[in-house]
């Protein structure tokens, strides 16, 4: 779009400086204008979304970040930050007439201090590089979504990223110590502290999650954890989804956390089995990975306790992976699982909601009916441990209107994790994909709060604007309003 | 066991309308923490009873006032702890008052502290709104995380109504581990723990000897043991609740207390004093004459940060100052949570 038309001048005077600012502040092939250029950043992985960006920089200093914010905050021009692009709500999406900010140089580790178990490293080195840097220490990086291998740190942060093992280990939050971070206005500000806590407000938290509204983070101190001796996995097969769900339920009664517990439905084990040969069981209605992880004498006690709750839950059948070849392909099938279900579709719509683990009969049963009133089909892949539900709907954007059943049908299976109890979002984020649900979950009040604390670090509001937090107006003009509990969302405010 | 959020809306209201700032206050365990309040007290104490704890979900949610011990003398029903163990400081401390202090005690560098358990929050802002952030649920990424912004605020961006915790079951098998040695091997020791797969869950050097707890399955447990070595320390419990609680000899005197943040690596301190080191060298208190300047100079210059705990004037600045430009962050955030200035005024730092 923006520059493709080289006859005439694109560009608004402001648009003007702007380039013209950014061009003296960066090398030449650190600004991208051409719309060829431009083009691998119009969207991250939430592909359905796209939006050339006016410009990208890609800056390779903090220095360097904090003249681009000066720039764009003198002349009032947004900025959207972005990793490795892979995030699943949209939040990296550009602006028209904004600048996308790509961390993708800051690549640097820049500190692995194993005595104090932190690393600190740039925000644009790939969440699973930190792991591999600290392996000759014995130790790791815990969170690790399943786009580890590609995803940032930077972005991990933005996110709050979990991933299969933060039963036990956490999500982002729970696994970092100090961020450096550039506000809109230019300054760098220092956000926790190498020790366990920092004097002041827990702005750390606040920052993680915080999908690049209130700063550009540029740099990452990571806590580091010792790699356990052994992990381990056993698979379990139920002929009945509801059993095992409540399996789940028994094992953490049992006093035993998993390092990672995971639930596939009939859909997802077939469509996985046929892509990665994961040896899963076809005929089952639904299965459980359940990792142990601990000391060698640790692992073993806590399977033989797991395989008895297992079969006390009606498991048609308890495997545990004979060596580690075999625990690697029963991940494989699981972590295939969103590829594979895109082999057997044209397209799927990924849903990310959470609910209490006492829940799922309930709502699985509800997925189902709807699914058969949509005509759509679903295949449900479930952090069941912590209650993080991926039902992936199946449709084709070809077939005129699937689009959109498909997305209303993800609206209310959004809208039913609200109602018991849970929430639209586990780990991927709201972005511009779940604006309107974010009107389910919060009333005015708590949108408003959160809007004054964006202004406390943007008051411009130039930090990726339209994202994560909808406007009040919003929410009252869209059909995502709702009875809930008899009341209105927002009561005070005026229906059109 | 009653809900008194409509009572204590109102007072917020009154308090808005008069502006008369509130000091709020649970059962006052905590009154000796952070800055003195002269304003008028808003009491939480009637606020209270367990809201919603179901073992299988680990998560429980109680009114902020109830007492502490109510909360883990359910979880002890159930198998269950909170993971932060956190200290008390007397027998009418609450949840509320835990939280907002943001306190954990000896398990916090291996199981998280007080502000990773937090799940969600109920909580009266200044304009009196009551608002609910987070939930039930283990992860929730909708919103800005204002839930955990609340732990350690002590109360001066809203006051908080209820709170929702994960929990854990309790370990199978616990074992304290004595290794008699000085100081700087003692840090050594627990510093090497941290890249060992070994289920420590609290490590401190105290008289001369390091303590270090371990917790899990009994297999596990016995297998550190002879992995480690050490005395075995018979009936553990009492040393470690007397650590928490600061009733060990070492918190008895009259001299200043401070309690200082590093690395855990730090090397010893060149300070004077007495020094007890928990959190595996992470968390040391210091009784010490030393002036404040003094140890504020040194710790910093290793990248930690002090805070005055007991036995000192609790009206200059007991918590490390902040720079500039975090403290103007600090002060827009109050703004935007306590536009009037109602709440704990002073309570952090005076001009917050």
């Amino acid at each position: 779009m923006v520059a493709a038309t080289a006859a005439i001048n694109p560009y608004t005077p402001t648009q003007e400086a702007l380039l013209n600012g950014l061009f003296a502040l960066l090398p030449a092939t650190a600004v991208l204008t051409d719309a060829e250029d431009l083009r691998p950043f119009e969207c991250d992985a939430l592909s359905v979304y796209r939006r050339l960006p006016l410009v990208v920089v890609l800056p390779e200093t903090i220095a360097q970040v904090q003249a681009i914010m000066r720039l764009c905050h003198q002349l009032q021009v947004p900025v959207v930050a972005r990793g490795a692009g892979t995030g699943l709500s949209g939040g990296a999406l550009p602006l028209g007439d904004g600048v996308l900010l790509s961390l993708a140089r800051f690549q640097r580790i820049l500190h692995i201090d194993p005595h104090n178990a932190l690393a600190t490293v740039q925000p644009g080195v790939r969440n699973l590089a930190i792991s591999e840097a600290a392996a000759v220490h014995g130790m790791y990086y815990a969170p690790d979504p399943s786009s580890q291998i590609a995803c940032t740190i930077g972005g991990n942060v933005a996110e709050n990223s979990g991933g299969v093992h933060c039963l036990k280990y956490g999500l982002t939050v729970h696994n970092i110590l100090m961020l450096k971070v550039v506000t809109m206005q230019g300054e760098l500000l220092t956000i926790g502290s190498e020790t366990l806590d920092s004097p002041g407000y827990d702005l750390l938290a606040l920052m993680t999650g915080s999908e690049g509204m209130l700063g550009i983070i540029v740099e990452v101190t990571v806590k580091l954890l010792a790699r356990p001796e052994r992990a381990q996995v056993v698979l379990a097969a139920f002929d009945d989804v509801v059993k095992a769900g409540e399996a789940v339920g028994a094992i953490i009664a049992a006093g035993i956390i998993p390092a990672g517990l995971e639930m596939m439905d009939r859909l997802a084990i077939q469509a996985a089995e046929d892509f990665a040969h994961a040896s899963y069981p076809r005929d089952a209605e639904a299965i459980l990975l359940c990792e142990l992880d601990g000391s060698n004498a640790e692992v073993s006690e806590y399977i033989m306790a797991v395989r008895h709750v297992l079969t006390q839950s009606g498991a048609t059948e308890v495997r545990t992976a004979v060596d580690e070849a075999e625990r690697q392909l029963f991940w494989k099938g699981r972590k295939s699982a969103f590829p594979a279900v895109g082999r057997i579709s044209p397209d799927y719509y990924c849903m990310d909601g959470t609910i209490p683990r006492r829940q799922l009969p309930q709502v699985l049963r509800q997925i189902s009916q709807w699914s058969q009133e949509y005509g759509l089909a679903v295949a449900n892949v479930f952090h069941a441990g912590d209650g993080n539900l991926h039902p992936l709907i199946l449709f084709d954007a070809n077939k005129a209107g699937e689009l959109a059943r498909t997305e209303e049908f993800g609206r209310r299976i959004l809208q039913l994790c609200v109602e018991v109890g849970g929430t639209i979002t586990g780990e991927h984020g709201v972005g511009m994909e779940k604006i309107d649900q974010m009107c389910i979950q919060f009333q005015s009040g708590e949108l408003a709060q959160f809007h004054a604390v964006k202004a406390a670090f943007d008051p411009a509001g130039l930090l990726n604007p339209g994202k994560a937090v909808p406007t009040l107006h919003r929410c009252a003009e869209l059909g995502a309003m709702h009875i809930h509990h008899g009341q209105l969302p927002h009561p005070e405010l005026e229906r059109f | 066991m009653a809900d008194m959020s409509a009572a204590l809306q109102q007072q917020v209201h009154d308090a808005i309308y008069t502006r008369m700032p509130l000091n709020i206050r649970g059962g006052g365990s905590k009154d000796f923490l952070g800055r003195t309040s002269a304003d008028k007290v808003l009491s939480l104490a009637a606020h209270r009873g367990i809201v919603d704890y179901d073992p299988r979900e680990l998560v429980l949610s109680a009114r902020a006032g109830t007492p502490l011990a109510e909360i883990e003398e359910a979880l002890t029903a159930a198998n269950q702890m909170l993971t932060f163990e956190p200290p008390h400081f007397g027998a009418q401390a609450t949840l509320g008052g835990t939280i907002a202090c943001g306190l954990s005690g000896p398990r916090r560098p291996y199981a998280g502290a007080a502000r990773d358990a937090v799940l969600g929050c109920k909580l009266l802002n200044g304009h009196g709104e009551l608002l609910s952030f987070g939930g039930q649920v283990m992860k929730n990424v909708a919103g800005y995380d204002v839930s955990r912004l609340m732990v350690g605020a002590y109360g001066t961006l809203g006051v908080l109504l209820e709170v929702s915790l994960k929990v854990l079951p309790r370990p199978a098998a616990i074992l304290t581990l004595l290794h008699e040695c000085p100081q700087s091997e003692a840090i050594r020791r627990m510093s090497q723990l941290l890249s060992q797969p070994v289920p420590v869950d609290a490590a401190c050097y105290h008289a001369g000897h390091c303590h270090i707890r371990l917790a899990g399955s009994e297999q596990a447990v016995q297998h550190a043991h002879e992995q480690l070595g050490g005395e075995a320390l018979e009936k553990c419990a009492p040393f470690w609740h007397s650590l928490r609680e600061q009733q060990l000899p070492f918190f008895s005197g009259s001299k200043p207390l401070y309690r200082v943040m590093v690395k855990p690596a730090t090397p010893p301190l060149p300070l004077n004093g007495a020094w007890l080191l928990d959190w595996g060298g992470a968390q040391r208190w210091l009784v010490s004459d030393e002036p404040l300047d003094r140890i504020r100079a040194q710790v910093s210059a290793v990248g930690g940060h002090v805070s005055q705990y007991r036995n000192t004037a609790h009206d200059a600045e007991v918590f490390e100052p902040l720079n500039a430009a975090l403290f103007n962050i600090h002060q827009r955030l109050k703004n935007s949570f306590d536009p009037h200035g109602i709440f704990n005024r002073g309570r952090i730092y005076p001009a917050l």
